[in-house]
């Protein structure tokens, strides 16, 4: 149990680690042109949704992966 | 640097002894009012006093005056308006009992002096990749920010001595990194947070003298948020978090709401004969970071917190291993 409890520690540092390296380099350098004085709006408001999906994403993964290292413990 | 030190030495200091000295008088005083409540996990009927909050905001606030005298910096204030709000919405559910959402709700106050006064940076700094700018979505960091902290705290605030000796490692761990990033002043600010925590441990340890309350939790919770958003270090802060981070998601991801312990029916843990503590089977309970320690068998209450001070020493030497990625992004 303890165990895994540094193992879970560990997966969620790998999985910020691997979090923050998808927002700089697919996020990061994005935007979007055309559109005059909205452009920074549009960029800022898709950069938002792709990170809150990121979140979202991270969240399922802990919970399907806290299910599985702990499944003989958790009894809820 | 060098010019640095004295400010420092003095503010630890200050920081330390007012809690130190403040604390035994607080207690007589909220004895004496009868601001007391019963110690669950003590087999005896034994009654401890809270809030321990205003002698923490006290520490927190006379160390911060100290190095405003020396560096007079917009940070400084922010640190000190941020706790302070901080505590006394947690001072408010101290004294009443509020709703699941209120402190949460209640908390984004306390992130807009950051706002306000414009003590941030919209660059995020992560490990290993460098930094992303994201002006509107980093305002979204900050007002989440300080009720996360401050609410994480609290939420492992469960047995005796647990909050504040936690925030001692996960504080000191964050001055660590921000002296391993050579963001000195910031460092300095931050190490009154890791003292005033650290005098307040030794009427809070086992067998508690006093609870820090939500006054207490949310202040040390408010101060470690807002020194991560100030100090450009929030992903490191989170890291130097995560028990208290696994505790608030085993939590919500349990009970699927933002609710109240005291509204919580089922029991995660109860006591054996000997007033160990034991994970129960009862599927209405919420699942939390003690339960799951305790999933391996009975332990006492002493060894229960000494897993968590290792998780949290874990946590903080992953915390710094990260600033030291952070320091050498590509």
């Amino acid at each position: 149990m303890k165990v895994g409890l540094f193992g879970f520690l560990f997966v969620m540092w790998i999985l910020i680690i691997t979090g923050g390296g998808i927002l700089v380099t697919i996020l990061g350098p994005f935007s979007i042109s055309g559109y005059g004085d909205f452009d920074w709006i549009l960029t800022s408001g898709f950069k938002a949704i792709f990170a809150i999906i990121l979140v979202i994403a991270w969240i399922l993964v802990m919970s399907k992966l806290k299910n599985w290292i702990f499944r003989k413990d958790i009894k809820s | 640097m060098t010019e640095l030190i004295i400010p420092a030495i003095i503010s630890c200091i200050v920081a330390f002894f007012t809690v130190y000295v403040m604390t035994p008088p607080l207690i007589k005083f909220l004895q004496k009012r009868n601001f007391s409540v019963r110690d669950v996990n003590k087999k005896d009927h034994i009654m401890v006093v809270r809030p321990g909050g205003p002698s923490i905001i006290a520490g927190i606030i006379t160390s911060e005056i100290v190095l405003y005298i020396f560096f007079q910096s917009n940070e400084i204030l922010v640190i000190m308006i941020t706790s302070f709000i901080a505590f006394v919405i947690g001072y408010v559910d101290d004294r009443k009992v509020m709703g699941g959402w209120f402190k949460p709700v209640a908390l984004v106050i306390a992130a807009t002096p950051i706002i306000l006064l414009g003590t941030y940076d919209s660059n995020l700094s992560f490990p290993l990749f460098g930094s992303v700018h994201i002006p509107v979505l980093y305002l979204g960091i900050i007002i989440f920010m300080i009720p996360i902290t401050g609410n994480t705290i609290n939420s492992i605030d469960v047995l005796n001595g647990v909050a504040s000796g936690f925030m001692i490692i996960a504080s000191f761990s964050l001055s660590i990194a921000l002296f391993i990033l050579q963001n000195y002043e910031m460092a300095i600010i931050s190490l009154p947070l890791g003292f005033v925590s650290l005098a307040f441990y030794k009427f809070h340890k086992i067998p508690s003298k006093i609870f820090p309350g939500d006054s207490g939790a949310l202040t040390l919770g408010g101060m470690y948020g807002a020194i991560a958003i100030l100090g450009h270090v929030e992903i490191i802060a989170a890291v130097a978090l995560l028990p208290a981070v696994i505790n608030s998601f085993l939590f919500l991801t349990s009970v699927k709401r933002i609710v109240e312990h005291r509204q919580i029916k089922g029991k995660p843990v109860e006591h054996t004969e000997d007033f160990k503590l034991k994970a129960t089977d009862d599927k209405t309970a919420p699942v939390t970071l003690v339960r799951l320690i305790l999933a391996s068998g009975p332990l006492s209450e002493k060894q229960v917190g000494h897993t968590i001070f290792k998780l949290a020493i874990f946590s903080g030497i992953l915390a710094i291993i990260t600033a030291f990625m952070t320091g050498t992004s590509i």
